[in-house]
């Protein structure tokens, strides 16, 4: 081999991985993470640079993930469904007999070296293990079947609210929702649920929700309740954002984030920094790029060749758009206070790779007809 | 879904529930941005304002307090700066461990660790918290250096105030300490002498006048305070200083005191307890106002120690106790130029109405003596001041009655305060019917009785006067009537612009007295300094003076004779002197107390004599003779006259002055 060719392969061998990329979206996801990465620097200056290269670096392995799902053809992803949600729900059972309490939540397994919280697992494998589910059975589909799915989607969602996370529990029940709606769940079946579930909430608040859930719900109401309790995060959150004003105080400049008033403001609160210091002009920005993610998504769905994917690509994209609209709801103050970071701008490894395994996925179903 | 659908339709399907789904997404999204529209646009400016608030703490910059210098400038009251130790608990991860290493390089004794903890207790957690004050140069180098070994620990340079001179003038003067309860509820509506509230003026502020001058012109010496807005995180750490409005410092208080004065006077007392006061009986200058004991102000700056506390307190000469303002007392024979100045004024004599005295005055059935035995013959005015008659004023106060008499010495100003400014000052007791009447809640003791008419016309009875009163009252008499207010400020300058305002320049009233008849009095009172009882403490001043010695009874005998050498010391009679120089036109009035002194003219006339030859003739001091000379010479051999009817507690003896 001379150097000729080895400059020839590996040419091609880039256009082989620039084939298999949706460049719409990964514009879209180059700018969030760049706003993602200038609201991070924001966020910890008082810390150095210590955060941002972390999260420079976090951000380098998730893009190289992205770009290796991208590269596998959906088929291979289908695979992987039965493995992964089974090895999902042993680790919450796993989780439920021999878990570590952290909070008085039972959300970790120790593996001796590294503690895993396997419900992040079940925001991939759920989605994946439905549309897998409704593929096989695509034609010949009935009622049954989706009672099975139901069935499939409740059993790690109760696993999860037992631990209690009622977050992650919603998050992970609302992905395997989607498949099944995106699967044609009758819409009489939806408005009964609907009706039970409605009628099923003083229940739930009674002897489902924690107290600690609860006080949430009541804080978001009314914050001024406890306001150097749980309503202070909330308090001093909205402050930020309504001080942020047309064109916010600035980079680098808001008040309530360098005076440390925001809580959390590097993960779950970096949408109040964001809006403190880009003010409504900065968020319209975002939610732009929010409403083109999702929107581009939902494009990939409709034109996918197989349900597997349309159900996966439908389902993925509104993950995206709950994970996005939860976080800035909470944060803003019209939804209770929920540990979900906002995608791509949020510190932190974790959250970032699930999302950017959920990009590859609908990179990889663009890409492979 | 219980029928199989055509492929086609079922992708129709799908794809409408994307394009719902699509349509859900702008809902929510709309939702979530009208939720920013109301906040960052509609809201705008309450969410900038409570973030302003968040991150804006107005920090109070508490003035420095007005000095207070003595009439030629000597510093009595003033700051000086000092190196603190302060902590700030909610940075120090741990305290007692902090504590217990801080041991190791600067001594913190049991009450620094026992007022931190009870300041610590009031305060809020992220104030610094006073531990120690006064470090020396070498502890705060030795913290300097192990600095990084104690976050939140911090040395800082505060001002304290200071009385230089120590004791001197201490119950005039006062102390400043901190504020407490009452006083913090009392500030909230207080206002200055020129109707200005001071509630929000003492934001930071943590030291107030507790008694004396620092009391009394508290407001004029506190100052204003400034403002440091002051950029705070969210644990109220300081960040940066944005703006400053600087405090204006209190305003400087000139005395009237003379410090050499008063400190002559003072050494002049020295171990012995009673009251000096000197006044310029022509403007109420206070020259000088002595309480013997004193105590030490510096002790109260910072909190006074328990034991100091104690001491100060439970000290059987109880040197808090302000005599010249609040010890009441029985003026004795000091009343006699008074009551002469009443009959003339009020005409029941003529200077030249002389009395046979036989050496008692009978009262119906009831004897009371003279002192002299056999009496002192032919006596008028003039005599029965020069020679001290009891018996010419045994008959003056009941011929003049007792309502006349009290009526004449209200005018003199006694039985009210003289109004002098430091607080605490007592009315004394001038007595009369409807004094007793009030006084007492027994109707058999509410009456009147003649009888004690006449021991209240030799100073005795129910009569108590502080020092104060009776150099007031003998002042009013030499000023033919103009009445000054005694005061001890004699001008404030106001730091900030400078100004000077003098204060007491005109008389608060006027009472109408013959001049002729105080000429007459004046020299009465002279005749005592050059042949009577004052004169072996006169001898050979430089001056001329007038005085008039006298005797508080402090223990009725009960019949038996009265030998000073005998008597336990506490039950000895109190001795006063009042007087003033020169005759002719009078520069200093007199009045002094001495507690169980025995005869006025060995106890107290010779501490005039040497406040005298201060004042008047330079610093000639040449009492201490003649001092030891009177010891020895007077004579002391009082009778217990037998009871009148209604006789007072504490009988007239004929006290011999």
């Amino acid at each position: 081999m001379n150097r000729m060719d080895l400059t020839r392969r590996f040419r091609l061998r880039l256009r082989q991985i620039g084939a298999h990329l949706d460049l719409p979206l990964l514009f879209i996801v180059g700018a969030l993470m760049a706003i993602g990465l200038v609201t991070v620097y924001s966020a910890t200056a008082s810390e150095g640079l210590v955060k941002f290269d972390s999260q420079l670096l976090n951000m380098a392995v998730a893009v190289a993930v992205m770009l290796c799902i991208a590269q596998m053809p959906p088929q291979t992803l289908m695979r992987c469904a039965v493995p992964l949600y089974v090895l999902g729900i042993v680790l919450l059972l796993g989780v439920a007999l021999f878990g570590v309490s952290v909070n008085g939540s039972r959300r970790w397994l120790s593996l001796g070296i590294a503690r895993i919280q396997p419900s992040e697992l079940m925001k991939i494998a759920m989605p994946l293990m439905l549309a897998w589910f409704f593929h096989k059975y695509e034609s010949e589909l009935r009622a049954r079947h989706f009672l099975i799915a139901l069935a499939l989607l409740l059993i790690p969602c109760l696993l999860i609210l037992k631990q209690p996370d009622l977050g992650t529990t919603l998050l992970v029940g609302a992905s395997g929702f989607f498949v099944i709606f995106f699967a044609g769940l009758s819409w009489k079946v939806m408005l009964g649920l609907a009706v039970a579930g409605t009628a099923a909430l003083p229940f739930a608040w009674q002897f489902v929700l924690h107290d600690y859930q609860r006080r949430r719900v009541l804080t978001l109401l009314d914050p001024s309740s406890d306001p150097l309790g749980a309503g202070y995060h909330i308090i001093q959150s909205t402050i930020a954002i309504g001080s942020g004003g047309s064109f916010g105080k600035g980079w680098l400049k808001g008040t309530q984030t360098h005076l440390d008033f925001i809580p959390e403001k590097h993960t779950d609160f970096i949408f109040a920094v964001f809006s403190e210091e880009w003010g409504i002009a900065g968020n319209a920005l975002l939610i732009l790029l929010f409403v083109l993610l999702v929107l581009r998504g939902l494009v990939i769905a409709a034109n996918a060749a197989t349900l597997f994917s349309r159900l996966l690509a439908g389902a993925i994209s509104l993950v995206f758009f709950i994970y996005a609209f939860v976080n800035m709801g909470m944060v803003s103050g019209i939804l209770p206070v929920v540990g979900v970071p906002l995608p791509f701008i949020s510190y932190g490894g974790t959250a970032l790779l699930a999302l950017m395994v959920g990009i590859g996925i609908l990179m990889s179903i663009r890409t492979h007809r | 879904m219980s029928r199989l659908q055509h492929p086609e339709t079922v992708l129709i399907s799908f794809r409408n529930r994307i394009r719902l789904a699509g349509v859900l997404v702008f809902l929510f999204f709309g939702i979530l941005g009208a939720r920013l529209y109301h906040l960052q646009v509609a809201q705008k400016n309450h969410y900038t304002t409570r973030a302003e608030s968040n991150r804006i703490s107005l920090v109070p910059i508490v003035p420095n307090r007005g000095d207070i210098v003595d009439r030629q400038g000597i510093i009595l009251a003033r700051n000086h700066s000092a190196f603190t130790l302060e902590l700030t608990p909610s940075h120090i991860p741990d305290l007692e461990t902090t504590l217990e290493e801080l041991k190791v390089i600067i001594a913190i004794e049991a009450k620094d660790l026992k007022r931190f903890r009870r300041l610590m207790r009031e305060s809020r957690n992220f104030e610094s918290i006073l531990l120690r004050t006064r470090l020396s140069d070498a502890e705060v180098a030795r913290f300097a250096a192990n600095r990084y070994r104690f976050p939140g620990v911090e040395v800082k340079a505060r001002l304290f105030r200071q009385y230089p001179e120590n004791t001197l003038a201490a119950h005039a003067i006062g102390y400043i300490s901190r504020i407490n309860e009452e006083e913090k509820n009392w500030l909230e509506s207080a206002t200055d002498t020129a109707g200005n509230p001071q509630g929000g003026n003492y934001k930071g502020a943590t030291l107030i006048g507790k008694i004396g001058l620092e009391k009394e012109y508290e407001f004029e010496l506190h100052g204003s305070t400034g403002y440091a807005q002051v950029e705070v995180d969210a644990a109220g750490h300081a960040v940066r200083v944005l703006k400053r409005s600087p405090p204006t410092p209190g305003n400087t208080l000139t005395l009237t005191l003379d410090s050499r004065l008063q400190h002559m006077a003072e050494a002049a007392f020295g171990a012995r307890r009673g009251s000096l006061v000197a006044l310029d009986p022509r403007n109420g200058e206070v020259l000088a106002l002595v309480s013997s004991p004193a105590f030490d102000p510096n002790l109260f700056v910072d909190g006074i120690r328990f034991d100091d506390w104690d001491a100060l307190n439970h000290h059987p000469d109880k040197p808090m106790l302000n005599r010249a303002i609040y010890s009441a007392h029985p003026p004795g024979s000091t009343f006699k130029p008074l009551m002469a100045m009443g009959a003339l004024s009020e005409k029941v004599r003529t200077p030249e109405q002389s009395i046979v005295d036989p050496g008692f005055f009978r009262f119906g059935n009831h004897t009371f003596m003279d002192d002299k035995r056999g009496g002192h013959g032919v006596v008028n005015m003039h005599r029965s001041i020069v020679s001290s008659c009891n018996t010419y004023y045994y008959r003056l106060a009941n011929d003049m009655g007792i309502e006349r008499i009290s009526r004449f010495m209200r005018r003199l100003g006694l039985g009210n305060q003289t109004g002098i400014d430091i607080p605490g000052e007592t009315k004394g007791i001038l007595p009369s019917p409807e004094w007793k009447e009030k006084r007492f809640k027994n109707p058999q003791q509410q009456k009147w009785f003649p009888g004690e008419t006449i021991s209240v016309g030799i100073g005795q009875g129910y009569n108590a006067y502080t020092s104060l009163q009776m150099a007031h009252a003998l002042a009013n008499v030499l000023n033919e009537g103009r009445v000054f207010r005694p005061h001890l400020v004699r001008s404030i300058r106001n730091t900030a612009t400078g100004e000077t305002r003098f204060l007491e320049t005109t008389p608060i009233r006027q009472e109408m007295l013959d001049p002729k008849h105080v000429a007459f009095i004046k020299n009465a009172m002279a005749g005592v300094n050059k042949e009577g009882t004052g004169a072996r403490a006169f001898a050979g001043a430089a001056y001329t003076s007038g005085g008039k010695t006298g005797t508080a009874q402090v223990f009725s005998l009960r019949g038996q004779r009265y030998s000073a050498s005998r008597l336990q010391e506490k039950l000895r009679d109190h001795s006063w002197f009042i007087a003033f120089a020169p005759v002719e036109k009078p520069r200093i009035v007199l009045a002094i107390m001495v507690e169980n002194g025995g005869f006025g003219a060995v106890s107290a006339a010779p501490i005039a004599r040497k406040v005298f030859d201060f004042y008047l003739a330079g610093n000639t001091v040449m009492g201490a003779v003649a001092e030891d000379e009177a010891a020895s010479d007077e004579e002391a051999d009082p009778e217990e006259p037998e009871s009148a009817p209604g006789t007072p507690p504490a009988t007239p003896r004929n006290a011999p002055t």
